[in-house]
């Protein structure tokens, strides 16, 4: 049988469940974000460490997102629009998943395509309308997968792909949210 | 034998009036004693278990104490003391067979809804003239769930069912029962030690299935056509509001693709030479249907909803149990019924040694192995204290209700938060 490679390492995620299983308190991570206004509605947001295992982590090195409006916004279009990061979010998280189920479950992935809409009211935004809520009315996600599988198999890997996505309980559950001034 | 009530009390006290077993007749027999009536592909009420178990236990004539409940089980010298009713009994050895569904498993958002909405679990649920009128959010969609909210809907109460991952299935396959396949293909046979992940199917809900003498089946689109809401997982209750899961489609299609393996499964054993006969063709299932928009909150304190049903599964009751036994969850820590502390033994839990270990047919291949080790260990024991006092003394915690403890109808933990 030919070796099953997707690059991820499937088995050093299954040594850590296991580990984990026994020590929830290592398994509590916590990610962070650094945003600084720059002008108009344009900002940075820096993102370097964060928490995980009991200490402090950081990425190898440090990312920084521009996020504006585009011009019909009447502004500089200096970067995407935060809710588009939400697309950022759930489409590379669930492609992620994709291909870590595909590699656990032997399944050799060639290309993974994902595209995703959301449907967005601006009127809730812009307070034209109190009955128009300001998030996503809508969003659909459509993936175009190439691999050694049949179609069902690679629909039961989109389906498991949801079940363990972050970004995916994220967007379509409830999150406590609390903002703080210093 | 120890039995908290009377012979059969959670088929008789703790179920609701309409329930009947999801596996046949022909299917739901004790050893010794099958199935004889009129109706072997019916399924039998709580009554007729009732009296299924009282006949076994006449059969059995096993040493039984009704009315004795055991309120605590502690280690005392090699062996283990209990105080059951008003006695203190010395055992050897000792059984837990008190099942996995002695408590309604509530999740913890249950505190934070209106005051003015009635609550209640399935497991004191009994026919829908105990519900006020107005609307009914049913929580849960495995088979309490389903049959509930069915029962409900057709009383003329508007149901919105809240729909967490789920096992569909059809009642009827190829013209023959569904369970009729889970057991000829072997699926319930499959061992404890063979499974891929144990705590997976040790955590699977019951199937969406109900019995009925139309052998209908009840799964999602069913209910969708008697009127019912469908809704995603009960997610929060926010200022009164309940907020539902937007992932409802993924849980669809979660359940759509594991029937069909299932009965690619069974397809392709009625091919083999195991199965020895002709079958009607291959169906397949229309996917389940996603209502259109689903709503994503409800108002609480509209009126809309007058009663919150929970079926959110059931959990064992270990309160009595004075012994470092349980996992963090409060499920027994055991190896095939073996628990990690000698002479302690457990029968009738999920998939205990078999997928079917919860079924009424399921806990005699079980019983007769766990009961094995027992009689080794005590062997064993007396051996080694070469025919010292203490004799071969198990005790029986449970009685002859435990094992089957709605195992038939378990809904082990549907997470709902």
């Amino acid at each position: 049988m030919a070796i099953i490679d997707n690059g991820v390492n499937v088995q050093a995620l299954l040594d850590a469940r296991g580990v984990l299983v026994d020590a929830p308190g290592a398994a509590q991570f916590t990610w962070r974000a650094s945003t600084k206004w720059e002008h108009g509605v344009h900002s940075t947001t820096r993102v370097h460490n964060f928490f995980g295992l009991g200490e402090e982590q950081s990425h190898k090195s440090e990312s920084v997102f521009d996020a504006d409006h585009p011009a019909v916004f009447a502004a500089e279009d200096n970067g995407i629009t935060p809710i588009e990061y939400l697309l950022v979010g759930l489409t590379s998280c669930l492609t992620a998943g994709v291909a870590a189920v595909a590699q656990n479950r032997g399944i050799q992935i060639h290309s993974i395509e994902a595209t995703v809409e959301g449907d967005h009211d601006i009127r809730g935004i812009l307070g034209a309308d109190s009955d128009v809520r300001n998030g996503f009315n809508d969003v659909r996600v459509n993936f175009k997968i190439d691999a050694d599988a049949s179609p069902q198999e690679i629909e039961a890997l989109v389906a498991q792909s949801q079940k363990r996505s972050a970004v995916f309980d994220a967007l379509t559950n409830p999150t406590e949210v609390t903002v703080t001034v210093a | 034998m120890l039995e908290r009530g009377e012979v059969a009390n959670s088929w008789r006290h703790e179920r609701w009036d309409s329930l009947t077993l999801l596996t046949p007749n022909w299917l739901s027999r004790l050893p010794g004693i099958g199935y004889d009536g009129s109706d072997p592909d019916g399924y039998m009420s709580s009554a007729e278990v009732a009296e299924l178990i009282a006949s076994f236990a006449a059969v059995a004539r096993a040493p039984l104490r009704t009315g004795t409940e055991v309120r605590s089980l502690r280690r005392s010298g090699d062996g283990y003391r209990l105080r059951a009713g008003d006695d203190e009994i010395q055992a050897d050895t000792v059984v837990i067979a008190s099942g996995a569904c002695n408590l309604a498993a509530v999740p913890a958002l249950a505190a934070q809804l209106p005051a003015g909405v009635l609550q209640l679990t399935a497991h004191a649920y009994r026919n829908p003239d105990q519900l006020p009128d107005g609307g009914v959010l049913v929580v849960g969609a495995s088979a309490t769930g389903v049959q509930i909210a069915a029962e409900l809907q057709r009383s003329g109460r508007p149901v919105t069912l809240a729909v967490g991952e789920h096992v569909r299935m059809p009642r009827t396959y190829r013209g023959r029962d569904v369970l009729w396949w889970m057991h000829a293909a072997g699926v319930w046979d499959q061992r404890h030690d063979e499974l891929d992940d144990l705590t997976r199917a040790r955590t699977l809900p019951s199937p969406q299935l109900v019995g009925t003498p139309a052998r209908a089946t009840l799964d999602l689109n069913a209910l969708s056509a008697l009127g019912v809401e469908l809704v995603g997982r009960l997610a929060s209750v926010r200022d009164g509001q309940a907020l539902f899961s937007g992932g409802l489609r993924n849980v669809f299609s979660l359940a759509d693709l594991k029937l069909e393996r299932l009965l690619d499964f069974f397809d392709e054993w009625a091919l083999s030479d195991a199965a020895g006969e002709q079958f009607a063709s291959p169906e397949r299932l229309a996917p389940t249907l996603a209502p259109r928009s689903p709503r994503l909150q409800l108002d609480l304190l509209s009126g809309e909803i007058g009663t919150i049903l929970w079926a959110t599964g059931f959990r064992p009751d270990y309160r009595w149990l004075d012994l470092p036994v349980l996992d963090a969850k409060g499920n027994l820590l055991h190896d095939g019924g073996v628990v990690d502390s000698p002479g302690l033994y457990a029968l009738g839990l999920p998939v205990l040694r078999r997928r079917k270990s919860t079924f009424i047919h399921g806990i005699e291949d079980d019983a007769r192995e766990v009961i094995g080790q027992l009689t080794a260990g005590l062997a064993g024991s007396a051996a080694a204290r070469l025919g010292g006092q203490g004799g071969l003394d198990p005790a029986v915690v449970g009685g002859v209700d435990g094992h089957a403890g709605g195992g038939d109808l378990i809904d082990p933990v549907e997470h709902v938060v």
